[in-house]
């Protein structure tokens, strides 16, 4: 388990040791944070793969349903494909707001303090 | 196929009449992006300048240069062409290549920005054995890289014999070595800023010369885009099924299994693609990479949703044999339609065909600097500094290893790109998406997120996900057993998927938990702390 060999250099800044990053991985607080990101990121992330394959398997397994016109010359399977342009705009959008209220300020608090106090 | 062979020559000749207009333009392109490099030469003083534009890069700039490295021929071309000859189906390429930005936005660009310097090896090595991780890394960086080069090289000589009425071998091969020429002296040069100034005058132009078409497109159907679709369909001589899905995939169970197959690796191979990722180190911290793709997806998504006017619009204003005729696959449907436009005996046709060639020329030429950035830069800090040097390469050594590396890949790209000038120009850029989810994606999530996973995991998921991309294409049917394959008089084409992503992508994830599960080693507990920590919270990020 013990890392005996010094981490290869990476920074220039002066970077917390080994122990405190790991000290600060198990603190409640970054606890939170990770919580925060992947509980948002993680089913968001499976909902728009599961919302595309939907579109994808309908395109070639519903060619009645996808064909059905709706207005004019406008049907199914276009309004889908447009609608999967609008859902990605929304999530990149959703996600971007929750990362500036809930993930910025958390990350910046402990990245502040690993580098200032050390 | 008398009235075919008419229409090429008409096409022949409407282009070499106004050769020199698409020569001059051209020419200008290439004067202010060479102007560009110079400059940014001059201001290439370490390997951060070099490998990261020196990482001040504003958010808008990166959005703008990540849209100039992603919609590469194949997207302007390819997927204008696609709906032109096949309708709704080309559409898929559109909708896959936007979603799959999410991918990268939710669950990657701002770690790999936070816990990595230049290269994607960097996240990849993190916390494994630098050596044999490094190695892999570096080699699936440059096989996708090579695979998406050929694409642009091949893209290149298909739009240069058209449009400038070269047909002869030697006239193609003398284009795609002027190509690999200038990408070595852009990214030799001019480095990682040459090649992002390069990309956002790109964007901008691809952006301005698809507004102006979609416009056009628009204004003569008084902006009823239903009018627009009743029109492409009845032009096309397919009727509604022209709307609908199934034209290119719904033939039988094999094509609509390479439909899934194809739109798996599109949504899941974005994030795993190289010169994209590299793309995320050139802006200041974690939270400018999430704005940088913010507008990525604002611009890419804006173009795509104008590619439905592109396609279908050629559809409708130009007849399907005149596109065949000019081009099998329809890559040249873009460049006809603003002809059309114009007027196909007009002066404003001929300036707008030269113009919107000359966009095509600047898309192909920013993506191939993109491309061989990604690779020489994986070479140099990869496998030169790290694997060959064992770290002990000075800064100095490793950029002049990445000034060689460039010159070489270029060479390589300029042979390669003259074998594969008649290669079927998407089946290498769907192979490129496909290597990218199967080799790279499955690592990158793995290392990110997965406190267990070790070299082992690493070293299994990249080689074989590789291994089985790869393969499964070089037996599939754009490699032989088919009339537009790469080798079209043999055939040793025993699996039936033209893309092999729906295999080859979860076999990439499973071979990462298979390596991991079955090694011998303990995972470095301490490095998984640090890289956590780190691509989180931007501790150390420099």
């Amino acid at each position: 388990m013990a890392a005996e060999a010094p981490p290869p250099s990476t920074g220039q800044h002066k970077l917390p040791t080994p122990e405190e990053f790991t000290e600060v991985q198990e603190s409640a607080e970054f606890g939170e944070l990770r919580r925060s990101y992947r509980s948002f990121a993680f089913p968001l992330t499976i909902a728009f793969i599961a919302w595309y394959l939907l579109y994808v398997l309908l395109s070639n397994y519903a060619g009645g349903f996808m064909g059905a016109k709706l207005f004019g010359n406008i049907n199914v399977a276009f309004v889908f494909g447009v609608l999967q342009f609008v859902t990605t705009f929304l999530i990149a959008w959703w996600y971007s707001r929750h990362a500036a209220a809930k993930l910025d300020p958390k990350a910046e608090a402990i990245k502040t303090r690993m580098e200032g106090g050390a | 196929m008398s009235p075919a062979i008419t229409h090429v020559t008409l096409a022949a000749n409407e282009a070499s009449e106004h050769r020199g207009l698409i020569i001059t333009l051209f020419a200008l392109f290439v004067l202010a992006t060479l102007g560009i490099t110079v400059w940014a030469g001059r201001q290439t003083k370490d390997a951060a300048d070099f490998y990261a534009g020196g990482r001040q890069f504003s958010a808008f700039q990166n959005g703008l240069a990540v849209s100039g490295d992603y919609m590469s021929a194949a997207s302007f071309l390819g997927i204008a062409g696609a709906i032109a000859l096949f309708g709704y189906d080309g559409f898929l390429y559109s909708i896959g290549f936007l979603v799959a930005w999410l991918v990268a936005l939710l669950l990657v660009a701002e770690p790999l920005r936070n816990s990595g310097r230049y290269t994607m090896g960097d996240v990849l090595a993190y916390r494994m054995r630098q050596r044999p991780v490094r190695t892999a890394a570096g080699t699936s960086t440059i096989v996708v890289s090579i695979f998406y080069l050929l694409a642009q090289m091949a893209g290149a000589g298909v739009l240069v014999s058209l449009l400038l009425g070269i047909t002869s071998d030697a006239g193609k091969i003398l284009i795609v070595a002027l190509v690999g020429v200038l990408m070595i002296v852009y990214v030799s040069i001019g480095g990682m800023k040459g090649t992002t100034w390069v990309q956002m005058v790109k964007a901008v132009l691809l952006i301005g010369g698809t507004i102006l078409i979609t416009f056009l497109v628009l204004l003569k159907f008084n902006f009823n885009i239903s009018d627009l679709l009743g029109q492409a369909a009845e032009n096309s001589g397919k009727g509604a099924a022209f709307l609908e899905p199934g034209l290119q995939y719904g033939a039988n169970g094999t094509t609509k299994l390479d439909f899934i197959s194809l739109g798996i690796a599109l949504v899941l191979g974005t994030a795993g693609l190289p010169h994209i990722l590299i793309r995320f180190y050139t802006v200041p911290n974690a939270k400018a990479a999430r704005k940088s793709v913010n507008w990525a997806i604002g611009i890419i998504g804006g173009f795509y949703l104008m590619t439905i006017a592109l396609g279908f619009g050629a559809a409708a204003l130009i007849s399907q044999d005149e596109i065949i005729a000019s081009n099998p696959s329809g890559n040249t449907a873009a460049p006809l339609l603003a002809l059309h436009l114009g007027g196909v005996d007009s002066a404003w046709g001929a300036i707008l065909l030269a113009t919107i060639s000359a966009v095509a020329f600047a898309t192909i030429l920013a993506v191939v600097a993109g491309l061989t950035l990604a690779s020489s830069s994986s070479f140099a800090h990869d496998i030169y500094a790290n694997v060959i040097r064992k770290g002990k390469a000075t800064e100095k050594e490793e950029m002049r290893a990445a000034r060689w590396a460039t010159v070489l890949i270029g060479i390589v790209s300029i042979a390669l790109g003259a074998l594969a000038r008649d290669l079927n120009v998407a089946g290498l850029v769907a192979l490129a998406f496909a290597v990218a989810a199967s080799a790279n994606l499955p690592t990158i999530l793995y290392s990110l997120f997965w406190k267990r996973f070790t070299t082992q995991g690493a070293l299994w998921s990249i080689y074989g996900g590789l291994i089985v991309a790869v393969g499964l294409v070089l037996f599939s049917p754009v490699v032989s057993g088919d009339p537009k394959a790469m080798f079209p008089d043999v055939d040793f084409a025993w699996f039936p998927l033209k893309n092999p992503g729906i295999i080859s992508i979860p076999f990439g994830f499973l071979m990462g938990w298979l390596g991991t599960v079955l090694s011998k080693e303990e995972p470095d507990a301490k490095k998984f702390a640090e890289l956590e920590v780190r691509s989180l919270t931007g501790t150390g990020a420099h």
